[in-house]
């Protein structure tokens, strides 16, 4: 194992997220305040509580989990996208270093990023509306499971776009849309039952659910069906990165 | 004084600075460009093998029937046969498109091989690619850097990724011979075209590479700085690095290199010791042209290599410049007395130019 190597990308990786401070970790605290100000308090007014929650304390995990998610896909796609847009990728492909601690060293950056995010907007929550967690421990593990499932997805986009807008397009039109649809905002219970079945096919309502659970212990689905699923994915994107690296798709001529 | 002889000249300056410094390492007093970490103590003792010296010379990089074939169907590289000598300057050369750096990306791992094997001191560089590839340092042919790290970071950056432990003593001692010392902590985009490709030269040297591909390293760089660039490889190649260098300019294949290897459409074409090119290079022919049609030499020319062209209008004489006596005089002499008579006559030289244009054109 090339640790020292893991460690030179991930800190390389870390370093451009300090150089870029402003817009990686200002910029979601702001929306997030933004969306508190517009659901929390304007929506929030007539929805009184939802499952025994007020709305502002109940669209906390789903706002945690949209900024982890986007975020996690675009700093793992823009940080293997970008060496290979101004060619330093050569450096990485001549080194003597195996795909796995590649992987390691930028899904691992990207992941520790939209964690520690992930915190600060729980964080930023807490100024806004009381905040009671029941389980801390499944919390974490839910952040850094989902952070590392959606930094792999992100890595496998990045290696498959070639051009600045691909790397936009997934987070765009599949994404964002999943996300607002997985029910960040709302309870699926609190949808028509058609498309709560529809709803059942998002895999993002599985992730939001097992978090909110952490939090509030309530769910849309079972919380051992949301690990399920996310490990599920996490497999998927595991497989397509080591054929991706089996083949040199998109990396190597 | 010819350019050819000139070039022999330096040439031979050289290889005696060389032997002196063989000495220098037999008695001891060698020293390690990279100033022999401790914990390696085999690269200190890697010999230098001059090419002057007859002793073998073990190959550091074996390519055996290696080709390319582009995902497009173009195939750049065809059935490619080559051994680079540890402790060699080899030059590649050839126009635009011939394949070189399909090769070197090959050898490097930025490219996979589509037939072929490639061993890189002894490792298969498929199989033991970690053993191989900690071995080389690449200076690409473009300038491919980041943009908003500090040169120190980036360079540090590249010892970490081949799994060196921090020198910061040997970072500062490359960036110094590399002229690089005063933009240390500059960023990357704020420096111009040649600074950046000395950072590439930094980056590949960072980790202590035993063998440094240099892919048209003096492109873009001015003369001045090219002289420094050169004073580091050959203070690379005294330490018992591999070089081996593309580049376009025959000059610097001439004053640079050991061997020299032409390659053309995929094909290597010719691999020799610079000093059979040299020595090649040192010859000359004298053309005569009869006044009258030869049927066939007279017996009393038969000493002379000569050569009847033209069915008959023309007598050629190779001779070699750097020989005792170039026969001339007596040759004349001798056509004189066998009552040959001639118009006009002229020399020629070869260059390592026409040699390769020649390749070039008929391969
Ligand atoms: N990624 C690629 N896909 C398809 N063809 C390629 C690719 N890269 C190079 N080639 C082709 O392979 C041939 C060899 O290219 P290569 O870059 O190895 O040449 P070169 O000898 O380094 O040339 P130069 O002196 O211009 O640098 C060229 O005809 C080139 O068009
Ligand atoms: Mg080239």
């Amino acid at each position: 194992m090339n640790h020292r190597a893991i460690r030179a990308i991930y800190l390389f990786e870390m370093a451009r997220t300090w150089r870029t401070l402003l817009q990686s970790i200002v910029s979601p605290v702001v929306s997030t305040s933004l969306y508190f100000v517009v659901f929390g308090a304007a929506i929030g007014s007539r929805i009184s509580q939802v499952e025994g929650v007020s709305y502002g304390t109940f669209i906390v995990p789903g706002l945690i989990m949209l900024s982890v998610l986007t975020q996690s896909i675009a700093n793992a796609s823009f940080g293997i996208y970008f060496p290979k847009f101004t060619g330093t990728i050569y450096e990485i492909l001549s080194a003597p270093i195996s795909y796995f601690e590649i992987v390691l060293g930028y899904v691992g950056a990207a992941a520790t990023k939209s964690i520690i995010l992930g915190l600060i907007i729980l964080a930023t929550a807490g100024l806004f509306v009381p905040l009671h967690i029941h389980h801390p421990v499944w919390m974490l593990a839910f952040l850094v499971l989902t952070a590392v499932t959606f930094s792999l997805f992100g890595f496998i986009i990045g290696i498959w776009a070639d051009g600045f807008e691909k790397l936009q397009m997934i987070p765009m039109l599949v994404v964002t849309p999943l996300t607002f649809l997985g029910g960040s905002f709302y309870s699926i219970d609190m949808l028509p039952s058609t498309w709560r079945t529809l709803a059942l096919l998002n895999p993002v309502v599985y992730l939001i659910s097992g978090f909110r659970w952490s939090f509030y212990e309530i769910a849309d689905v079972s919380v051992s069906i949301s690990i399920g699923m996310t490990v599920a994915f996490l497999a998927i994107c595991l497989a397509v990165i080591w054929w991706i690296f089996r083949t040199g798709y998109r990396l190597k001529n | 004084m010819t350019i050819a002889q000139h070039l022999l000249e330096t040439y031979h300056q050289w290889a005696g600075f060389e032997t002196i410094f063989l000495k220098a390492i037999a008695t001891g007093q060698g020293h390690s460009y990279f100033g022999g970490p401790p914990d390696e103590p085999a690269r200190a003792q890697v010999p230098v093998h001059p090419p002057t010296l007859a002793a073998p010379m073990s190959s550091i990089i074996s390519v055996a029937n290696l080709s390319k074939t582009y995902g497009s169907g173009f195939k750049a590289l065809k059935n490619v046969n080559l051994d680079i000598r540890r402790g060699e300057i080899f030059a590649l050369l050839g126009p635009n498109g011939a394949g070189k750096t399909t090769l070197i990306s090959i050898i490097c791992g930025i490219a996979n091989p589509s037939e072929g094997k490639v061993l890189v001191g002894g490792e298969d560089i498929q199989i033991s690619y970690r053993k191989a590839r900690s071995l080389i340092g690449l200076v690409p042919q473009e300038l491919h850097t980041d943009a908003f790290e500090s040169v120190w970071a980036t360079v540090s950056f590249s010892r970490g990724l081949f799994g060196k432990p921090k020198n910061p003593a040997l970072v500062e001692k490359i960036l110094k011979d590399l002229s690089l010392w005063d933009k240390k902590d500059n960023k990357i985009i704020t420096l111009s075209g040649g600074m950046k490709r000395r950072v590439m030269i930094a980056k590949a040297l960072s980790h202590e590479p035993q063998i440094l591909f240099l892919d048209e390293p003096t492109a873009g760089v001015d003369v001045e700085l090219r002289k420094g660039m050169w004073e580091v490889v050959r203070a690379l190649q005294q330490s018992g690095v591999t070089i081996i260098l593309t580049t376009h300019y025959i000059e610097e294949a001439e004053e640079m290199a050991d061997r020299i290897g032409v390659i053309n459409k995929g094909e290597i074409v010719l691999v020799e010791d610079k000093t059979t090119l040299m020595q090649k290079l040192g010859r000359k022919r004298l053309t005569l042209h009869l006044q009258g049609k030869l049927g066939a030499l007279p017996e009393s020319l038969s000493k002379y290599k000569l050569e009847l062209c033209d069915s008959g209008a023309t007598l050629v004489y190779d001779y070699d410049t750097k020989g005792e006596r170039t026969g001339i005089t007596s040759l004349l002499s001798d056509l004189r007395t066998a009552g040959i008579r001639f118009n006009d006559l002229d020399t020629t030289q070869s260059s390592l130019e026409d040699i390769f244009v020649d390749l070039v054109r008929t391969s």
